[in-house]
C-alpha cells in the first residue's frame, strides 16, 4: 500500500507539474505580450509622417526621410527625420512646464515658466539646418555601430523661440563659463530615473549666436511631441544632439559638459585621422562642432527614366554647418567634369540653400548625376567617402541619383 | 490452503495494482499529448477578462521565411535567447541593422552593461554572440557602393 501511494503521488505529482508547467506558461505569455502590442501603434498616424519615411528603429524612435521627400525648401513635419535616444516624456503639461537655468557658472539659479520665457524676451524666428551627426552611417566600411542612417537624417524647418543669450544675460553669468549641458524630460530605454538618455551642449561661443534658439515653435505652430514639444534647444550647423528636445534644465558649466553623450566615443572623431577600422583611445576622441559641407539631390527621385533629347532638371539643397555654400557643381561622368550651378544664398545664416540646374545627356544609356558642394572656406565633398570614424560620423560623401536615358 | 489463497489475494492486489497504474499513466499520456497539441487548453479557461486577446498567442513567436516575425531576427540557434535578452530595452532593429565582428559585438555588450543596466549574461553570453556574429556579420563595402535596388520609373513633366 505505501508502494502504491508512492506511485500514485509520483504520477499525480508528474501531471501536477506538467499541468503546472501549462498554467504558468500560459499565464505568463499574455503578461509578456500586451506590453509588446502596446509598443507597436503605427508610428505614420502617431507622428504625422509621410508613409515614405523609413523607420529605422521603433524603440527608441528613429526614423528618417528619403531626399526625394526633403524637396521643400522648408522641411514640413511629415518629412522631418525623428532622432530618439530615450523614451518620449509621457503627460506633458505645457502650462507648468519650467526652464532652470543653474550649474557652476550662474550667479544664481533661476526658473522661468513657458509663458515667461514668451513674454520675457524678444521672439526670433530663423530657418536652421539639423542635420544627425550620423547621417550617411550607413557607408562605412567596417560597419559603425548604431541606426543605420543613409541620407534622409536632416532638416531645415523654421524654429521661433527666444535667444539662449538673452536668457543667460538675464540669470547673470560668472566669468568661468565654458560649455552649456541640456536637461530633458525624456526617460531612459532601461526606465531607470537616475539615468539621462542623453544631456550634451555647446560651448559658451555658440550658445551666445543669435540663432542659439530655446524655440517653442517649429514651422509656425507648437512643435511636435517627437520633435521636443514644449521646448527643444536649437543650435543650426552642428549635429543635431545638440538640438535637445523636452529641455526643463540648461546647466552652465567651468567646464565641458561631462552629461550623457558627451564623453567616450559618443558625437566624437579621432582628433588625428586613423585606418578604417582602427582602435582609438577614449582620450583620443574629439567632440564634433560644425557639421561638414554637404548637398542632396532633392529632385527627381533616384531611378528617373528620360527620352533622349530631353532636358533634365535637378534641384536640392546645400548646407555647411557653421559656413555658408559658396559653390556648387554637379557631374554626369563620375567626377571626370564638373559643371557649375547656380545656389542661393540662405535665408538667414545656418539655413540650408537651394540649387538647381539643366541637364542634357549626350546620348542613350546608364548615367548618375553627382552633386557637390564647397564652403566658404574652400572646402568640397569628397566623392568617396570621407575619413573613417569608429562610431560613423560626418559622412558627407556627394550625394547622386541614377538616370537613364532611353 | 490459506496460504495459497492469501498468495493469490496478493497476485490480485498487484495486478490491480498495475492495472491502475496503466490506466493513470495512459490517462497522462493522453492528457499530455492532449495538452502538447492543445496548448491553450488551460489558459481557455482562466477567467481574467484583461487576456482577451489570448487568441493571438499562436503567432506570438511565428517564424516566417526563416524570420522571427515579431521581431525581425532570423530564425536560427540562439533565437529566443536574443530576443529574451536583446529587446528588453531598445527594439531589435537596433540588431538588425547593424553588422558587427565577434570583438564589437562583444564591445557592444560590455558598452551597455557598463551604461545601459544590461545584466550579466553569463554562459548566454557565447550563444548570443555566436547568433549575432554567424548571423549580423559585417559585410564589406568598400569606399564606396555602386547604387544598388533602383526602382526605375519614367519621369513625365
Amino acid at each position: 500500500m505505501k508502494r502504491r501511494n508512492f506511485v500514485k503521488k509520483a504520477v499525480l505529482g508528474t501531471m501536477t507539474s506538467v499541468i503546472g508547467a501549462e498554467i504558468v506558461f500560459g499565464s505568463m505569455l499574455p503578461e509578456g505580450y500586451q506590453p509588446l502590442a502596446l509598443q507597436d501603434p503605427d508610428p505614420f498616424k502617431m507622428f504625422n509622417k509621410d508613409k515614405g519615411m523609413e523607420v529605422l528603429n521603433d524603440k527608441p524612435w528613429n526614423i528618417e526621410a528619403k531626399a526625394h521627400l526633403l524637396d521643400d525648401k522648408v522641411t514640413p513635419n511629415k518629412f522631418m527625420f525623428i532622432r530618439n535616444n530615450g523614451l518620449i516624456p509621457e503627460n506633458i503639461d505645457a502650462s507648468k512646464w519650467t526652464l532652470t537655468i543653474d550649474g557652476e557658472s550662474v550667479k544664481q539659479s533661476k526658473s522661468y515658466t513657458l509663458q515667461e520665457l514668451k513674454t520675457k524676451f524678444p521672439q526670433q524666428t530663423y530657418q536652421l539646418t539639423l542635420e544627425c551627426g550620423g547621417n550617411g552611417r550607413s557607408e562605412f566600411d567596417p560597419p559603425a555601430k548604431g541606426n543605420q542612417w543613409t541620407v534622409g537624417a536632416v532638416s531645415c524647418a523654421t524654429w521661433t523661440g527666444v535667444r539662449l543669450r538673452d536668457i543667460l544675460e538675464d540669470v547673470g553669468l560668472k566669468n568661468d563659463a565654458v560649455y552649456i549641458g541640456y536637461h530633458a524630460a525624456d526617460i531612459h530605454l532601461s526606465r531607470d530615473p537616475n539615468k539621462e538618455p542623453i544631456s550634451r551642449g555647446a560651448p559658451m561661443a555658440k550658445i551666445m549666436q543669435d540663432e542659439t534658439l530655446v524655440a517653442f515653435k517649429m514651422n509656425g505652430e507648437d512643435i511636435p511631441l517627437a520633435h521636443g514639444y514644449p521646448l527643444r534647444l536649437i543650435a543650426g550647423g552642428w549635429p543635431a544632439s545638440v538640438s535637445g528636445k523636452w529641455i526643463n534644465r540648461i546647466s552652465v558649466r567651468n567646464i565641458v559638459h561631462d552629461g550623457t553623450k558627451m564623453t567616450g566615443t559618443a558625437y566624437r572623431v579621432p582628433c588625428n585621422p586613423v585606418a578604417p577600422g582602427e582602435k582609438v583611445k577614449d582620450e583620443d576622441m574629439c567632440i564634433i562642432e560644425s557639421m561638414p559641407v554637404k548637398s542632396l539631390i532633392t529632385y527627381p527621385k533616384n531611378g528617373a527614366t528620360i527620352p533622349q533629347g530631353k532636358k533634365l532638371n535637378i534641384r536640392g539643397h546645400a548646407w555647411a554647418g557653421e559656413l555658408e555654400v559658396s559653390k556648387m557643381e554637379y557631374s554626369i561622368d563620375f567626377g571626370s567634369t564638373w559643371n557649375d550651378c547656380p545656389i542661393e544664398k540662405p535665408a538667414n545664416r545656418l539655413a540650408w540653400q537651394h540649387f538647381s540646374a539643366g541637364i542634357d545627356f549626350p546620348k542613350k544609356g546608364y548615367y548618375e548625376v553627382w552633386a557637390r558642394a564647397t564652403d566658404s572656406q574652400g572646402t568640397s565633398q569628397p566623392m568617396l567617402l570621407p575619413g573613417w570614424n569608429p562610431k560613423g560620423y560626418l559622412n558627407n560623401a556627394c550625394h547622386r541619383i541614377a538616370i537613364k536615358v532611353s | 490452503m490459506e496460504d495459497q489463497s492469501k498468495f493469490k489475494q496478493q497476485v490480485r492486489a498487484i495486478y490491480r495494482m498495475f492495472v491502475g497504474l496503466f490506466v493513470l499513466f495512459a490517462i497522462t499520456a493522453i492528457g499530455v499529448l492532449y495538452l502538447i497539441s492543445n496548448p491553450d487548453l488551460f489558459e481557455k479557461s482562466i477567467p481574467d477578462t484583461a487576456y482577451v486577446e489570448i487568441v493571438e498567442e499562436d503567432d506570438y513567436d511565428k517564424i516566417e521565411n526563416g524570420i522571427h516575425v515579431r521581431t525581425g531576427l532570423i530564425e536560427a540557434e540562439g533565437l529566443m535567447m536574443v530576443v529574451n535578452n536583446c529587446t528588453n530595452c531598445h527594439s531589435a532593429k537596433l540588431v538588425t541593422q547593424n553588422r558587427m565582428n565577434k570583438e564589437r559585438w562583444i564591445s557592444t555588450i560590455r558598452w551597455m552593461q557598463e551604461t545601459q543596466n544590461l545584466w550579466d549574461l553569463g554562459p548566454n553570453e557565447d550563444i548570443i554572440v555566436d547568433y549575432l556574429v554567424t548571423n549580423y556579420p559585417p559585410a564589406k563595402k568598400g569606399r564606396r557602393e555602386i547604387l544598388k535596388n533602383i526602382e526605375w520609373y519614367q519621369l513625365n513633366d
